[in-house]
């Protein structure tokens, strides 16, 4: 009786322990719900779409979110162009190629390169890559997306490498002989058996990478400007959604008023743009998830 | 020693040893290899016939610091395939293999035959399809495949998997193959399709069998070789090393004394 008391409340104690998070979780969406709940209110979605200005702190205050989202958009793609094409061609080196001794040495400095804090990026685009680009673009502005998505890329590399290496090493050895045994080169096993045999992995690694660039801040904050501006072209300075959330958190907006709300607007967007990668990446997993 | 290995040699092997790192798996084995015949070597667990297999198709050199000694003298040219500076990927071009569990590619069934084609340069369309129709029959496999050719390959059973992977080694018209212990995953009625299908390649390839099982060595094979502990004990005809081996050792083995 007593033992069975004991394993009760440890059960219970553990199920409270998983709750936590489920509730955290639920709490953030409902209060994200509930301040935009307010925001949409005053401002018709519609208009909230639509409309190609975003200055909620303006006199004349235009609520369009395409801007932020069009920022957002253009710097992650930017760094995925980086953190993708790299963070896969290391991640076949180092599975596929590297002796042991390389990789033991490789993959903790490419692990160092995620501790770096992300403020640091952020100087380091502003005032390293940016007059370096400026060299190649003189017209190129102080601000701009290019440097911030470029910076952000090398940062997300090792997200992409180290989830899609894991994937790969993960193929069981046995497939790759099979490709071997047929005369097949290193490179030919690597591409067509290896990759395609990781590739629920790989994909998982592509989403947490897109995640993680979608949901970056700090490097934008700093490097990109923060003006929200309507334009998918790299060169130019714009806010992401995350920026603009630090530009206004930042600031003295009293509790409750419309400016205030757009926090939790633009954070619902963000919250929403990320849950969609999130789903996209789980029936990716399911769909080309191979049990060996 | 056969008196009458009745068909010329495809190989020839001459004192090969061979290392893992400084742990010595094979002694000085010494076995031909008759040409269109099936060759079956046996051996307890752990005795090296797997090895010694891997020694023909350079599987060993995927790995750091295994070596080779001796010779593999592959006919008709008498070139030895263990030497350094033949290609292991010219080898495995005209040696095949399949191994002990089915592995086949996250590929169609199409795309899993038509593998060794591909890496060979091959895209044309029609002749593509007709090698690959040409293997997966000659692996017995067409009639049961012909109208899902595009469909995963893991989606067949275990026993079709493994054809499946014959039909793979097949599509390049190797001269030589090499089984693993082919129907140790397989059931019953699927390893007599394999063993049907080897008395059938043995028309055209030459054949080198690992197997565990003594009975499945007695159906499929025209020569056995008896290994133990690296060593090869005794080579002969099948009918010889099962009815009146030479060997005491062999006897004791192939009567399931020990094993």
């Amino acid at each position: 009786m007593r033992r069975h008391l004991c394993e009760r409340s440890i059960e219970a104690s553990l199920f409270l322990a998983a709750l936590a998070s489920v509730a955290i979780t639920l709490g953030i969406v409902g209060v994200l719900t509930y301040e935009s709940w307010g925001f949409f209110q005053h401002v018709p979605l519609s208009e909230f779409l639509t409309d190609s200005q975003w200055t909620p702190l303006f006199s004349e205050a235009h609520y369009g979110i395409l801007p932020l989202v069009s920022g957002t958009l253009v710097t992650t793609v930017v760094a995925l162009l980086v953190a993708v094409p790299l963070g896969t061609v290391t991640a076949i080196y180092v599975s596929e190629y590297a002796s042991l001794s390389i990789r033991e040495t490789v993959k903790p400095i490419l692990e160092l390169l995620s501790a770096v804090p992300t403020v640091v990026f952020g100087y380091f685009a502003l005032l390293f890559v940016t007059p370096l680009l400026q060299r190649m673009w003189p017209d190129l502005p102080g601000f701009n997306m290019l440097s911030a998505g470029l910076v952000i890329g090398v940062m997300i590399i090792p997200y992409v490498s180290s989830v899609s290496e894991d994937a790969m090493r993960a193929v069981p050895m046995l497939i790759r002989e099979g490709s071997y045994a047929m005369g097949a080169s290193r490179f030919q096993t690597a591409l067509r058996v290896v990759v395609p045999s990781a590739l629920s992995g790989i994909a998982a690694a592509y989403v947490l990478a897109i995640s993680r660039a979608i949901g970056e801040t700090m490097v934008v904050a700093i490097a990109a400007g923060m003006q929200p501006t309507l334009t998918l072209n790299p060169l130019e300075p714009a806010a992401t959604l995350t920026a603009y959330i630090v530009q206004v958190s930042l600031g003295d907006l009293p509790h409750g008023s419309l400016g205030y709300q757009t926090i939790f607007a633009a954070g619902l967007v963000l919250l929403i743009i990320t849950l969609i990668f999130n789903i996209a990446g789980h029936f990716l997993r399911k769909r080309f998830h191979h049990a060996f | 020693m056969p008196t009458n290995l009745s068909s010329p040699l495809k190989a020839d092997v001459k004192h090969l040893s061979f290392f893992y790192g400084t742990v010595q798996a094979l002694k000085d084995i010494t076995l031909p290899i008759a040409g269109n015949h099936v060759t079956a070597l046996i051996g307890p667990s752990g005795c090296g016939k797997t090895t010694y297999l891997r020694c023909f198709n350079r599987m060993h050199d995927l790995y750091p610091g295994n070596r080779y000694e001796g010779q593999i003298v592959l006919y008709p040219e008498g070139i030895n395939i263990i030497d350094p500076s033949v290609d292991p990927l010219a080898v495995r071009m005209r040696i095949g293999m399949v191994f002990q569990k089915p592995n086949p590619f996250p590929k169609s069934i199409y795309e899993n035959v038509a593998y060794g084609l591909r890496i060979r340069g091959a895209t044309q369309r029609n002749q593509l399809d007709e090698k690959v129709e040409q293997a997966l029959r000659g692996a017995a496999l067409w009639n049961e495949v012909k109208d899902r050719l595009h469909h995963l390959a893991f989606h067949l059973s275990g026993g079709q998997q493994q054809r499946l992977c014959i039909a793979r080694a097949l599509a390049t018209d190797p001269e030589f193959l090499l089984f693993d212990e082919p129907c140790s995953a397989l059931d019953p009625t699927a390893t007599s399709r394999v063993e049907e299908l080897l008395a059938e390649l043995k028309q055209r390839v030459t054949i080198l069998i690992v197997t565990h099982n003594m009975q499945q060595a007695a159906r499929v094979s025209d020569f056995t070789a008896f290994m133990y502990q690296g060593q090869l004990v005794e080579f002969d005809t099948t009918k010889t090393i099962f009815t009146n081996p030479a060997n005491q050792l062999t006897e004791d083995y192939v009567t399931g004394r020990f094993g």
